[in-house]
């Protein structure tokens, strides 16, 4: 409650700060008021496409499908599952962790998502393009070599630690 | 985000025409979890908003240009963890600084962390997995970044 709180209060000291910087001109406010409107419209141009794809995952795909290939009697080709589920996802780290909690919800173990989520973060299929075309096919490709097989060890160290302690994550 | 939007309109469309039901409980699915989250999402989005008033891209350019020692790859990962810049952004900065005589491993170690390690989006991340497992994933990608830095500096030629 009292934390709640203390958000609500910064929240609004904030909304009241980048206000009256723009009736009263202070440059540095109002450079922050805009990079809130801009990065507000990325998220409007992002999250409601996400949350309908995340809506329809929930509806049509069975618990028992995700439990089969995905949790915890799944094979090591989950781990392929899941680097491979990750490459089309747009928005990277913001898009993944929703579209991963789903994956738990249905029963994927912890080690499969973090992997999903972290190879959201490192080889999504279009940044992957974009980072070759700049700096080089070369660069990418060893950094993709080096980063998959270290994702997947420590994905695989951190779940099972956490399964075996009973860690639960349920919140949102 | 057009093959966003496509896949989303052609999905729609296909769980539409099978059963009309299941997609109205999807959308209504959809947007009971997306207003659960969206305080999550405010706390980002003027996080960012500050964060990139006070690290602009000159400062990161200016940071990652000067000696191209361990320090550096330091720097580069805090740098990464710190902000968020999107990608088609974040490789152009990259390219120009690759020109500016900036290491490969340096630029590794800046583009890893950027992707993998998110302070900003620490209330996103807390909201659904819970403080413990975002702090050890956030740590773990942060080594993650910095070994696949070295190594990318060996296979370069830039360290030993």
């Amino acid at each position: 409650m009292k934390n709640k709180l203390i958000k609500t209060g910064a929240v609004l000291l904030y909304i009241i700060f980048v206000t009256l910087s723009f009736i009263f001109g202070y440059n540095p406010g109002k450079q922050i008021g805009r990079n809130f409107a801009s990065f507000t419209m990325e998220m409007i141009k992002l999250l409601p496409f996400v949350f309908i794809l995340i809506g329809l995952f929930d509806v049509w795909v069975k618990k028992e499908f995700i439990e089969k290939h995905l949790g915890k009697n799944s094979n090591p080709l989950s781990y392929l599952w899941a680097i491979l589920l990750a490459g089309p996802i747009a928005g990277g780290l913001i898009a993944a962790f929703p579209v991963a909690y789903s994956l738990f919800q249905k029963g994927a173990k912890m080690s499969v998502i973090f992997t999903f989520i972290s190879a959201a973060a490192v080889c999504r299929i279009p940044m992957t393009l974009f980072e070759a075309s700049f700096l080089g096919i070369k660069f990418t490709l060893v950094r993709l070599l080096v980063s998959l097989p270290l994702v997947i060890i420590s994905s695989i160290l951190v779940g099972n630690f956490l399964e075996k302690k009973d860690y639960k994550i349920m919140k949102g | 985000m057009y093959f966003l939007y496509s896949i989303t309109a052609l999905a729609l469309l296909i769980s539409f025409n099978i059963n009309k039901n299941k997609t109205i409980k999807a959308i209504k699915m959809a947007y009971k979890k997306l207003a659960k989250i969206s305080p999550a999402f405010l706390g980002l989005i003027i996080l960012i908003s500050i964060v990139l008033y006070l690290v602009p891209e000159e400062l990161i350019s200016e940071s990652l240009g000067n000696n191209n020692n361990f320090f550096s790859i330091l720097l580069a990962s805090f740098i990464g963890s710190i902000t968020l810049l999107p990608g088609p952004i974040a490789y152009p900065l990259g390219a120009v600084l690759l020109k500016e005589g900036v290491t490969y491993m340096v630029l590794s170690a800046f583009t890893t962390t950027l992707m993998m390690v998110g302070i900003l989006t620490f209330p996103i991340e807390k909201a659904y997995f819970g403080t413990k497992v975002t702090i050890a994933r956030n740590a773990l990608s942060f080594l993650i970044a910095i070994i696949a830095a070295i190594i990318i500096g060996l296979f370069f030629g830039e360290i030993l």
